[in-house]
């Protein structure tokens, strides 16, 4: 009979098991319902295997029953954080179908709206983000400026979360008078926050040993698994569609001068004040997707700017919607926007009726999920909604 | 590089691989059959001067007009599946469309997926995007690692993006319509 002195008796006992742990799917730190099955090793992670589909509501079969028009408020329920860039992405892919030219008040309201919403997401996925490292106080910060984006796209259109106010043709109405000086003043004071939320998080101690060297994400992955958006460039790939996409989407930012937020040799463009990268910092990891989203509220606060000077100096129309009903040529079209979390493409098959035959959503955080497996791979438990959290999903768009 | 001098060269490599092109619309695409599919993309991704590297999108189009009336007038010929592949290049910034064109049934025989072979060891976007093709429009790529459903239940009926589908009237107790 072994004793317990026996080593093999010993190496028996403190055997450790593989163990699947179920997280979600109503885990607060899946943006969402998302559930992941994590097979375990004790502490670390061996594999992670998502699970989507909880908010699946086929818009993509809905839309081949409505007219381009009736299916805006659809594509504003696709990532509810920025229904302003679903808007616009799906506005942009009927037009081009159409062939329509947009009046040059129409584009730079367009550029207004569409960064606008770019700060509103980023805001929210920053404090979510703190959120999902268990700090609370960044997430109300983010909201108090959240919250005076919303109220300006009320004043625009009405609605604070769907709006429906960019459709193919232009938007459903003008800006109203005054709304550009509220726009200036809501600017101007952000600006100074924006110091506050990188005293918060990004040069937060804790925040730092958090999120660096975790999650690193390979140049090379990233473009094998179609990420885009600030993940991608969280990478170090120099590729923004405002300036690389397709030139019906790109002209919309003609003349506007702006760089693209990534690292190149080391830097990241030095435009304003911001904290410096830390030591212990990779290129691909948490840290950077959280700090190009950071620079891109920076950027996009410059561009909406830009956008506001040539808005109030262009004369015309905003752009009248188009017909309800309006007949479409037979053809069929592909577009990508630079939606504020990776590419946002609208694919549209017409037969020559008003209604399409076939549309097509390609979600950015679709793609950008399915790489989670391979980032999570080998960390701990806890670091798992670090990861995650910084892909910055919305399973609005993911579903569908 | 333009429309015609990429074709003569895609056609030169693949023959008859290739079945036909449409160069005159907005966004001008190349069909290819099912057999060359692979080989096309691996090509695309790897030839210096064009670098696809990314896989942007797959979508099905389902050609196929239930309504008998209306089945006499459409336009676009025999009913068919067809996949479309939207690739784009990261450092050359330019795209390209791939088409394939498949029965509806393979063989004819109702219930009988279509097949195609799976792109996923070239692109890995291409994984997902394949279970969801799969899911919602019913084409079976064969070679995929782990082709299941991914948006509806596993245990989900019929395949949603099919203009034949039609919405169960129950699932587990929830009334359907």
């Amino acid at each position: 009979m072994a004793t317990v002195d026996d080593p093999r008796v010993v190496e028996f006992d403190v055997r450790t098991d593989e163990m699947l742990v179920n997280m979600g799917p109503q885990h607060p730190s899946t943006h969402g319902v998302l559930r992941l099955v994590l097979r375990t090793d004790g502490e670390i992670v061996s594999e992670v295997t998502p699970h989507i589909g909880y908010l699946h509501r086929c818009a993509e079969k809905i839309g081949e029953n409505l007219t381009p028009r009736q299916w805006i408020p659809y594509t504003d329920r696709m990532d509810y954080l920025a229904g302003m860039n679903m808007n616009l992405g799906w506005s942009m892919c009927v037009e081009k179908l159409l062939e329509h030219q947009l009046p040059e008040k129409g584009r730079h309201l367009r550029v207004i709206i569409a960064e606008l919403g770019r700060i509103a997401s980023h805001l929210v996925g920053m404090g979510a983000y703190g959120l999902d490292l268990g700090t609370f106080s960044p997430f109300l910060y983010a909201f108090r400026e959240r919250e005076k984006i919303l109220d300006l796209f009320e004043e625009a259109c009405g609605a604070r979360l769907t709006y429906s106010y960019l459709t193919p043709g232009g938007a459903t109405a003008d800006l109203p008078k005054g709304w550009l000086q509220k726009c200036e003043e809501f600017l101007t004071g952000l600006e100074p926050i924006i110091t506050e939320y990188h005293t918060l998080l990004t040069s937060n101690a804790i925040f730092i040993k958090r999120t660096c060297n975790i999650g690193i994400l390979s140049p090379e992955m990233a473009i094998d698994y179609g990420c885009t958006g600030p993940v991608l460039r969280g990478s170090g790939v120099d590729y923004d569609l405002r300036r690389d996409g397709e030139e019906y989407y790109t002209s919309m930012y003609d003349g506007y001068a702006f760089e693209v937020i990534c690292e190149r040799d080391g830097h990241y463009p030095k435009d304003h004040d911001y904290p410096p990268v830390p030591s212990d910092a990779v290129l691909g990891d948490c840290w950077h997707r959280f700090y190009v989203r950071m620079l891109e509220v920076m950027q996009a606060i410059d561009l909406c700017r830009q956008a506001m000077d040539r808005y109030s100096t262009s004369e015309g129309s905003w752009g009248e919607p188009i017909k309800l009903a309006q007949k479409l040529p037979p053809g069929e079209v592909y577009l990508e926007t630079e939606a504020p979390r990776g590419q946002m493409g609208f694919y549209m098959v017409s037969d020559g009726s008003s209604i399409p035959w076939r549309v097509r959503a390609r979600s950015s955080c679709f793609c950008n999920l399915s790489v989670s497996h391979e980032i999570c791979r080998g960390a701990p438990i806890a670091d798992i909604p670090a990861v995650v959290g910084s892909l910055d999903i919305v399973m609005g768009e993911i579903d569908r | 590089m333009s429309g015609e001098d990429f074709l003569t060269r895609i056609q030169g490599k693949f023959g008859n691989g290739v079945v036909s092109t449409n160069l005159d619309v907005i966004d001008p695409w190349i069909v290819v059959t099912s057999d060359a599919l692979p080989d096309v993309c691996r090509y695309l991704r790897d030839e210096p001067d064009l670098q696809f590297n990314m896989l942007n999108c797959i979508t099905a189009v389902d050609y196929f007009e239930p309504d008998e009336k209306k089945a006499a007038k459409v336009k676009w010929g025999e009913p068919r599946i067809e996949v479309v592949y939207h690739f784009s290049s990261i450092s050359k910034k330019h795209t390209i469309v791939l088409k394939v064109n498949l029965p509806r049934w393979k063989d004819d025989q109702e219930g009988k997926l279509p097949e195609l072979p799976s792109v996923s060891g070239i692109y890995s976007t291409a994984d997902w995007h394949e279970r969801e093709v799969y899911d919602l429009s019913g084409v079976f790529f064969t070679d995929h690692p782990n082709l299941i459903r991914i948006l509806c239940p596993e245990d989900w009926v019929g395949y949603p993006l099919r203009k034949d589908y039609e919405m169960p009237l129950e699932y587990h107790g929830i009334r359907g319509k």
